[in-house]
C-alpha cells in the first residue's frame, strides 16, 4: 500500500518536475534568436510557406555573415489557432528561449492578443501577416508593428481600381461573417463612397467562416439584383462560392471585385476553375520582372523546390524587416529596437518598404489586376505594384484613429 | 415565384449531405450510445478518399459514382476498425468514456490527413453529366442539386428497409430499444455492433463524398460538420432516422431562407432551433423518452469517501511544492524559470474549469457539453467591466463568477428539465448561443477581435505574485467545491443522480438542487475564466468555442469521472502533454495516440491507476459488467 501511495505522488510531482524540466536551455552569445509564432496546424497551407519563406532570409543574412557579428536563429512555434496558447507560447519564447523579439501570426485575433502581451511585457512583436485594421489603429501600441499592407490599405486600392467603373453603380458584398470580412466591406464601402457618391450598397451576405451555405447565398445575392459584387470569402468557401455562382450565372456581365482572391493561397486550389475577368489583390509571382524578385524566385525555388505564396514573400520581407532593424539599433535592447522600427526603411524583393512612425504599419503595398486563366491555371494580367504609402490615411487622421 | 422555387429547391439540396453525415451519427448513437465525436472526420475523411478514388477510377459517367461508393465503402471499414481495435475493448468502460478514445481518433485523422494529402484545400471533382445548370421558372438552379435532393429520400428509404424488412435491421432496431434484452435473448452484441459502426461511418463517408461536386475537402471539414450533425440528430430524436431526415431538411430550408431575410444569422440560426426544439420537444422531433435503466447499463458507484490519510499527505506534499515552486524560481533561476510559473498558472486555471464541471458531470450526473459558456462567460463579464467602466482588478475579477453564475441560473432552468444526451445538447445550444452573440456582437464585444487590455493590478502584476494569486483561488476553490459535495446537498445531489425516482418518493425537489449544482458549477468555471482573462491580458471568442467546452470534458473523463481527484489529475496531465508535444510538428497524432493509449490502458482514468488499491480509495468506481 504505501508504495502505491509513493507511486501516485509520484506521478503528480513528476508531472511538476516535467514543468520545471522545460526550463531554459544557456543562451549561445554569438546568437541573436527571433521567436516566430504561427498557426501552423490550424492553417498550414497558408503558414508553411510563410516559415519557409522566413527561414530562407535567415540562411541567406547567415551566409553573408549575420547581423551585428551574430548569426540569426528564428525559433518557430505553433500557437494551434487559440489566441491563448499563442500567448503561452510567446511567454516561453521570451522567459525560456530568451529570444529578443517576437514575429509571426495570421490570424487577426491571435496578432490582436500577441499585441497586447508586447505591450503588458513591453517586448517587441512584429506582426506579419494579420490584417486587423486595429492591430495598428484602435488598439495599437508603442510595442507592436506590422508588416503586410492591412485590410484598410487593400480594400482601399481594389476601391480606387473599382471606382473607374462607371457602370458598377449597384453594389453588394459578401464576407466571412467575423472582423476581417466586417472590416473589409467596411473600408471598401467608405472608399468608394468617398470616390463615388452616386453608388448604392443594396445588400450584405455573412456566411460564417469556412462554413459557407453557397446555393443559398448565390441566390441571396442574386436577388439583390446588383451590377457589381465585393468578395472578401477565401479558402474553401471561395471554391464553392465560385463554382455556385458560375453555375448559376450569378456573375454573368458583373464587375466581380476580390480581396485577396489573387494571392496563390486561394485561386491556385481552384485550378481551372478559377474566376476570370475579377479585380483582385494578388501576387502574381511568376510574372514579376524586378531584379530583386527574379533574386527572390530563383533562391526561394532552388531552396524548396516549390513556388512562392504570399506568405513566403511576408516572411521573407518580415526577417529582411528584422535584419535592418537590428543593424540600426545596433542591439538587442527592446527600446533601442522599437526606437530603429520607427521609420525603418528597406528594400526588399517587392519594392522599398518603411514602417510608418505614426502608427507602426509599414507601406509594402499589394499587387492589383484582373484575374485570367493561364495553362489551366489561374493567375492575375495587367496587374500594377501599388505601393501601401499612398493608400493609407494622413499622419493627422492617423493619429486620431490611434487615439484611445 | 421562381426565386421561391429554387431557393426552396437549394435548401433541399443543401440537407443532403447534412442528413447522410446526421444519419450515421443517430444510428450509431441509437444501438451503441456512442457520442461519436469522430463522425466528422469520417466525412472529412470520406471526402479525400472520394478525390483520390475519382482520381483513381477515373471520372467517367460511371466511374464517378463508383468512386464515390468506394469512398463510402472505405471509411465504412474505417468505423470498424475503431470498433474492433479500440471501442470493443472499452465498452466495460463507464458511459462517456468512448467519448474521449473518439476524441483521440479525431486527433490522429486530422495529422495523418494532413501527412497523406497535403495542406492545401482540394477542389472536388464535378460529378459528369452534372454540371450545367436547369432553368426553373427563368431561374437557374445547377443540376447537381437535383441529384443531392434525390438521394435524401433514396438513402432513407434504403435504410427504411434495411431496418424493417431484414433480420439484422430488426435486431438493430430491437438493440436501439432494449440493449438488455436483446443480448438476453442471445444476440450476440459484437457482431451487430461492428455493423452498426460500419453502416453509420459509411453513411458519413458517402456524405463526404457526394458533397464533392459542390465543394472540395479540406482540413477544417471535420470540426465544421460535426456540430451541424449533432444539432440535426438531436431535433430529429436521438436514434431517429426519419427525424433526422425531417431535421436536416427543416434545417437546410431555414438556413437557406433565413440568410436572405437575416444575414447575419448563419452563425446562431441552427443553434436557435436546437434550443427551442428540446425546450418543448425534449426528445426531438421524432424521438422518444428513454426508458428509464433500459437504455444505459451503468453499476452504481461506490459512495465518495472523505479523504483518508494518504490522500491528505499526498494533497499536503502537492501544495508545499505548489508554495515553494517560485521560492525555487528565486534561488535557481536556471533549474525553475520564469516559465515553469507561467506553465503551472495555466495549469491550475484548467483544474478549476475541469473540477467546476465534474461537480455536475460526476456527483451530478449531468455532463454539460458546453461549460465553456461560462468559463468564456467569467471571462467576459469581467473584460466586458475592464473596457466600459475601466474597472480595477479588485472589482472586474468578482464579476467573472457572479456573471458566470447569473448566466447558470438562466441556462440552468431550462436544461435541468432534461436528462442525458439531451441535457448535454441543450447545454451545447446555449452555448453556441453565447458564442455566436458575443462573436456577433461586434460594438459591445469586439467581436472575434476580443477584449485586449485586461491586466492585472500593479501589485499582482509580477509573475510571482499572480502565481500565488492563481494558486490560492484555485485551491481554496476545489476545497470549497469539495466540501459542497460532503454537505447534505452534495449527498441530495448524488442522491438524485443514481435513482431521481427514489429521490423524488423521498420528497426531494431534484431539479431545484440540480438547478443550484449548475449554477454553483457555472460560477467556478466563470472563476477559472476570471484567472485566465487576467493571465493573458485579452479574451476573445475562442474562449467560450466548442473546443474549450470539449477540452474540459475530456479533462475530466481523462482523469476519472467518478473520483473528486479525476479532473485534476486529467486537467493537469492534459494541459502538460498539450505543451510537452505542441513544440513538435505532428502534436496532434502524438496527443491522439496517447489519449487512445490512455483510454486502452485505464478504462478507469487517470486514477484509475492503482485499481485495487490507491485507485478505489480516491474513490474510482470498481470493474462493471460487460454489456454482452
Amino acid at each position: 500500500m504505501k508504495v502505491k501511495y509513493v507511486l501516485t505522488a509520484g506521478v503528480a510531482l513528476g508531472v511538476l518536475s516535467g514543468a520545471l524540466a522545460s526550463s531554459a536551455p544557456a543562451l549561445a552569445a554569438d546568437e541573436i534568436k527571433i521567436g516566430d509564432i504561427n498557426s501552423y496546424t490550424r492553417l498550414p497551407a497558408h503558414t508553411i510557406p510563410y516559415r519557409r519563406g522566413a527561414t530562407l532570409a535567415v540562411e541567406e543574412i547567415n551566409k553573408a555573415g549575420g547581423v551585428l557579428g551574430k548569426k540569426l536563429v528564428l525559433v518557430s512555434r505553433d500557437d494551434q489557432g487559440k489566441p491563448g496558447e499563442a500567448v503561452k507560447v510567446a511567454e516561453q519564447l521570451r522567459s525560456r528561449d530568451k529570444v529578443a523579439l517576437i514575429s509571426g501570426s495570421l490570424f487577426s485575433h491571435i496578432g490582436l492578443a500577441l499585441a497586447s502581451w508586447a505591450k503588458q511585457r513591453k517586448a517587441l512583436y512584429l506582426a506579419a501577416e494579420p490584417l486587423a485594421d486595429a492591430l495598428v489603429w484602435a488598439k495599437g501600441n508603442n510595442y507592436t508593428f506590422r508588416l503586410r499592407p492591412s485590410t484598410y490599405m487593400q480594400a482601399a486600392m481594389l476601391a480606387a481600381e473599382a471606382a473607374k467603373r462607371k457602370g458598377a453603380k449597384r453594389w453588394a458584398t459578401i464576407a466571412p461573417n467575423y472582423a476581417y470580412g466586417k472590416d473589409a466591406v467596411a473600408a471598401f464601402q467608405k472608399v468608394l463612397k468617398k470616390l463615388r457618391p452616386d453608388v448604392t450598397f443594396v445588400g450584405s451576405q455573412w456566411p460564417g467562416l469556412f462554413k459557407i451555405d453557397a446555393g443559398a447565398e448565390v441566390q441571396a445575392l442574386a436577388a439583390l439584383k446588383p451590377d457589381a459584387i465585393y468578395n472578401v470569402t477565401f479558402g474553401s468557401d471561395l471554391a464553392k462560392f465560385v463554382r455556385e455562382g458560375r453555375t448559376r450565372g450569378l456573375f454573368k456581365g458583373k464587375l466581380i471585385v476580390g480581396l485577396l482572391t489573387g494571392e496563390p493561397e486561394y485561386i491556385d486550389p481552384l485550378k481551372g476553375e478559377a474566376p476570370v475577368g475579377w479585380l483582385v489583390t494578388g501576387y502574381p509571382w511568376q510574372d514579376i520582372d524586378t531584379p530583386e524578385h527574379k533574386k527572390f524566385l530563383v533562391a526561394y525555388q532552388a531552396r524548396w523546390n516549390d513556388y512562392p505564396r504570399i506568405g513566403s514573400i511576408v516572411g521573407y520581407n518580415t526577417m529582411l524587416a528584422i535584419q535592418a532593424m537590428l543593424k540600426k539599433a545596433g542591439s538587442t535592447d527592446t527600446d533601442k529596437m522599437v526606437a530603429a522600427m520607427k521609420g525603418l526603411s528597406f528594400d526588399a524583393p517587392t519594392g522599398p518598404i518603411t514602417f510608418r512612425a505614426v502608427d507602426h504599419q509599414s507601406t509594402m503595398g499589394a499587387y492589383v489586376g484582373w484575374t485570367v486563366l493561364k495553362d489551366g491555371k489561374g493567375t492575375m494580367e495587367r496587374w500594377q505594384y501599388l505601393d501601401g504609402a499612398k493608400y493609407l490615411p494622413s499622419v493627422e487622421e492617423t493619429r486620431k484613429l490611434r487615439k484611445q | 415565384m421562381g426565386e421561391f422555387v429554387v431557393t426552396l429547391l437549394t435548401g433541399l439540396s443543401s440537407a443532403a449531405a447534412l442528413f447522410l453525415v446526421a444519419s450515421g451519427l443517430s444510428i450509431i448513437f441509437g444501438v451503441t450510445r456512442i457520442v461519436n465525436f469522430a463522425h466528422g472526420s469520417f466525412y472529412m475523411l470520406g471526402a479525400y478518399i472520394g478525390v483520390s478514388a475519382v482520381h483513381a477510377v477515373g471520372g467517367g459517367a460511371i466511374g464517378f459514382w463508383i468512386a464515390i461508393l468506394i469512398a463510402a465503402a472505405a471509411v465504412g471499414l474505417i468505423g470498424v476498425a475503431m470498433e474492433v481495435l479500440l471501442l470493443r475493448r472499452i465498452y466495460r468502460a463507464p458511459e462517456l468514456f468512448q467519448l474521449i478514445a473518439t476524441f483521440g481518433v479525431i486527433l490522429v485523422i486530422q495529422d495523418i490527413t494532413l501527412w497523406i494529402w497535403g495542406s492545401e484545400d482540394l477542389v472536388g471533382p464535378r460529378a459528369p453529366g452534372f454540371t450545367g445548370a436547369v432553368t426553373i421558372l427563368g431561374q437557374r438552379l445547377p443540376e447537381y442539386d437535383l441529384v443531392l435532393i434525390a438521394v435524401s429520400p433514396l438513402v432513407l428509404a434504403g435504410l427504411w428497409l434495411l431496418f424493417n424488412r431484414t433480420r439484422w435491421g430488426t435486431l438493430v432496431r430491437a438493440a436501439t430499444l432494449d440493449r438488455q434484452m436483446v443480448s438476453a435473448l442471445g444476440v450476440n452484441q459484437r457482431w451487430l455492433f461492428t455493423g452498426v459502426l460500419f453502416l453509420g461511418s459509411a453513411l458519413a463517408g458517402l456524405g463526404g463524398a457526394i458533397q464533392l461536386p459542390k465543394g472540395g475537402a479540406d482540413l477544417l471539414m471535420d470540426f465544421n460538420i460535426i456540430a451541424a450533425a449533432f444539432v440535426v440528430v438531436v431535433v430529429g430524436g436521438m436514434g431517429s432516422i426519419g427525424g433526422a431526415f425531417l431535421a436536416a431538411m427543416l434545417i437546410g430550408l431555414l438556413q437557406t431562407f433565413g440568410i436572405q431575410i437575416f444575414p447575419n444569422s448563419t452563425l446562431i440560426l441552427m443553434f436557435l432551433v436546437m434550443a427551442v426544439v428540446l425546450i418543448f420537444r425534449p426528445w426531438g422531433l421524432l424521438g422518444q423518452p428513454e426508458i428509464p435503466g433500459h437504455g444505459v447499463v451503468e453499476a452504481p458507484e461506490a459512495p465518495l469517501r472523505p479523504a483518508d490519510r494518504g490522500l491528505r499527505i499526498v494533497g499536503a506534499a502537492v501544495l508545499a511544492v505548489l508554495l515553494l515552486l517560485p521560492v525555487a524560481h528565486l534561488i535557481v533561476p536556471s533549474l525553475v524559470g520564469d516559465f515553469s510559473l507561467v506553465l503551472v498558472i495555466e495549469i491550475m486555471i484548467f483544474v478549476l474549469f475541469a473540477a467546476a464541471l465534474h461537480f455536475i458531470m460526476g456527483p451530478g450526473g449531468m455532463v454539460s457539453f458546453g461549460h465553456a459558456a461560462f468559463f468564456g462567460g467569467g471571462a467576459y463579464a469581467a473584460a466586458l467591466l475592464v473596457k466600459f467602466a475601466e474597472a480595477p482588478m479588485e472589482i472586474a475579477f468578482w464579476a467573472a463568477p457572479a456573471g458566470a453564475a447569473l448566466l447558470a441560473i438562466l441556462f440552468g432552468w431550462f436544461c435541468v428539465r432534461l436528462t442525458g444526451v439531451y441535457f448535454a445538447m441543450l447545454t451545447l445550444a446555449f452555448a453556441q448561443i453565447a458564442w455566436s452573440i458575443v462573436f456577433q456582437w461586434g460594438e459591445v464585444t469586439g467581436g472575434d477581435d476580443g477584449i485586449l487590455g485586461t491586466w492585472p493590478s500593479d501589485w499582482a502584476s509580477s509573475r510571482i505574485a499572480y502565481y500565488y494569486m492563481t494558486v490560492g483561488f484555485v485551491v481554496a476553490g476545489l476545497l470549497a467545491l469539495r466540501r459542497i459535495l460532503f454537505a447534505p446537498f452534495g449527498y441530495t445531489l448524488r442522491a438524485g443522480r443514481d435513482s431521481p425516482l427514489r429521490a423524488a418518493a423521498i420528497g426531494i425537489d431534484l431539479k431545484r438542487h440540480q438547478w443550484v449544482a449548475f449554477t454553483i458549477s457555472g460560477a467556478f468555471a466563470g472563476l477559472a475564466g476570471a484567472l485566465f482573462v487576467y493571465s493573458k491580458g485579452s479574451v476573445f471568442p475562442t474562449a467560450m468555442e466548442i473546443a474549450r467546452s470539449f477540452d474540459a470534458l475530456l479533462m475530466v473523463l481523462l482523469g476519472g469521472v467518478h473520483s473528486l481527484t479525476g479532473p485534476i489529475v486529467g486537467a493537469t496531465a492534459l494541459t502538460w502533454l498539450n505543451d510537452l508535444f505542441s513544440e513538435l510538428s505532428y502534436w496532434r497524432f502524438l496527443l491522439g495516440a496517447t489519449i487512445i493509449g490512455l483510454v486502452l490502458l485505464l478504462p478507469n482514468g487517470l486514477v484509475g491507476l492503482g485499481e485495487t488499491g490507491f485507485g478505489r480509495r480516491l474513490g474510482a468506481a470498481p470493474d462493471r459488467e460487460v454489456p454482452a
